[in-house]
């Protein structure tokens, strides 16, 4: 039980995040209203997909430095968690952009939905596809693991680039373009989160963190069990 | 055993939700979960679901831990 604690905290968290974040005052915002307590839910998904992909990253170095298999079943799960992370947020953000983004009855979700911080979003998500269509494709365990790899870092050298920078450097609706009305960075300190809403926001973002890094670790054990003759133990 | 200590601890959580339930549906029209708008109608069916999530989490990590064991 004593390595377990972190299980507990992310439980603690979560249900921290639910209470206050359903239960506290928020900025009343035009437009959004009530809808700003999603902060805690659709963007730490983002965040959650973030650091998966990141250990993942690093993995995949680690499997290139050392060719130990491990690493490599470390790297796919991690990566298989965030990509799955990446689509709740990518859905999470649809729903909301639908109630927010969309000014009057006319137009269509489709139309607003044109967007770089979307498509960018898209990229990313499509580009980390390409990584497990990439690693069914082989045959050749060696082979898989190595190139998977690879790709997997130039995967994650793209990530941040659409997701953060690109979308950025154009108009968009989504907070954080300089476009909208919240400017620039997206964390707004004034206008979008005040003390109180980050004080839930980050525990949240530990909370579901964890919460997907606990996922991950039993989806690697069990390939672990599974490939037990492999690991020659 | 153990599989059914787990089961059986599982029914009387299950029961024990339902009496929550139950004693909230009392004749007062006041009262904590019809306040401010029912939002605590919500906070209690996302934390129902996250101990759900917590709990299927808990029981997937605990059958892998055993088969760890055993090999």
């Amino acid at each position: 039980m004593k390595k377990n604690w972190w299980k507990i905290l992310s439980l603690l968290l979560l249900v921290y995040t639910v209470v206050a974040g359903f239960l506290t005052k928020v900025p009343d915002l035009p437009i959004i209203h009530q809808s700003i307590r999603n902060l805690y839910f659709h963007v730490c998904m983002w965040f959650a997909m973030m650091i998966m992909f990141i250990i993942s990253f690093i993995y995949s170095i680690k499997y290139l430095r050392t060719s130990d298999y491990r690493n490599d079943i470390f790297a796919v799960n991690f990566a298989a968690v965030g990509a799955f992370l990446g689509i709740l947020g990518y859905t999470t953000g649809a729903i909301w952009a639908n109630y927010t983004w969309l000014t009057d009855q006319s137009q269509s979700l489709g139309s607003v939905l044109k967007e770089p911080k979307l498509i960018g979003a898209a990229i990313a998500l499509l580009i980390y596809g390409a990584y497990f269509v990439l690693r069914g494709s082989f045959t050749d365990m060696d082979k898989k693991a190595r190139v998977s790899a690879v790709y997997n870092i130039f995967a994650f050298a793209m990530l941040f680039p659409s997701i953060w920078i690109i979308p950025r450097m154009v108009g968009s609706l989504h907070p954080g373009a300089p476009g909208s009305d919240s400017g620039n960075p997206a964390l707004n300190a004034q206008k979008d989160l005040d003390s109180a809403m980050r004080m839930i926001f980050y525990p949240a973002v530990i909370g579901w963190t964890l919460l997907s890094v606990w996922i991950a670790t039993l989806k690697i054990r069990i390939q672990l069990l599974k490939d037990k003759t492999l690991l020659h133990e | 055993m153990n599989k059914l200590i787990a089961r059986l601890v599982l029914v009387v959580c299950g029961l024990l939700l339902n009496a929550v339930v139950f004693a909230q549906g009392a004749p007062e029209t006041e009262g904590l979960m019809r306040s401010n708008g029912k939002i605590y109608v919500v906070v209690a069916v996302c934390l129902t679901i996250l101990t759900g999530l917590f709990l299927y989490v808990f029981l997937i990590d605990r059958k892998i831990s055993k088969l760890e064991k055993d090999n």
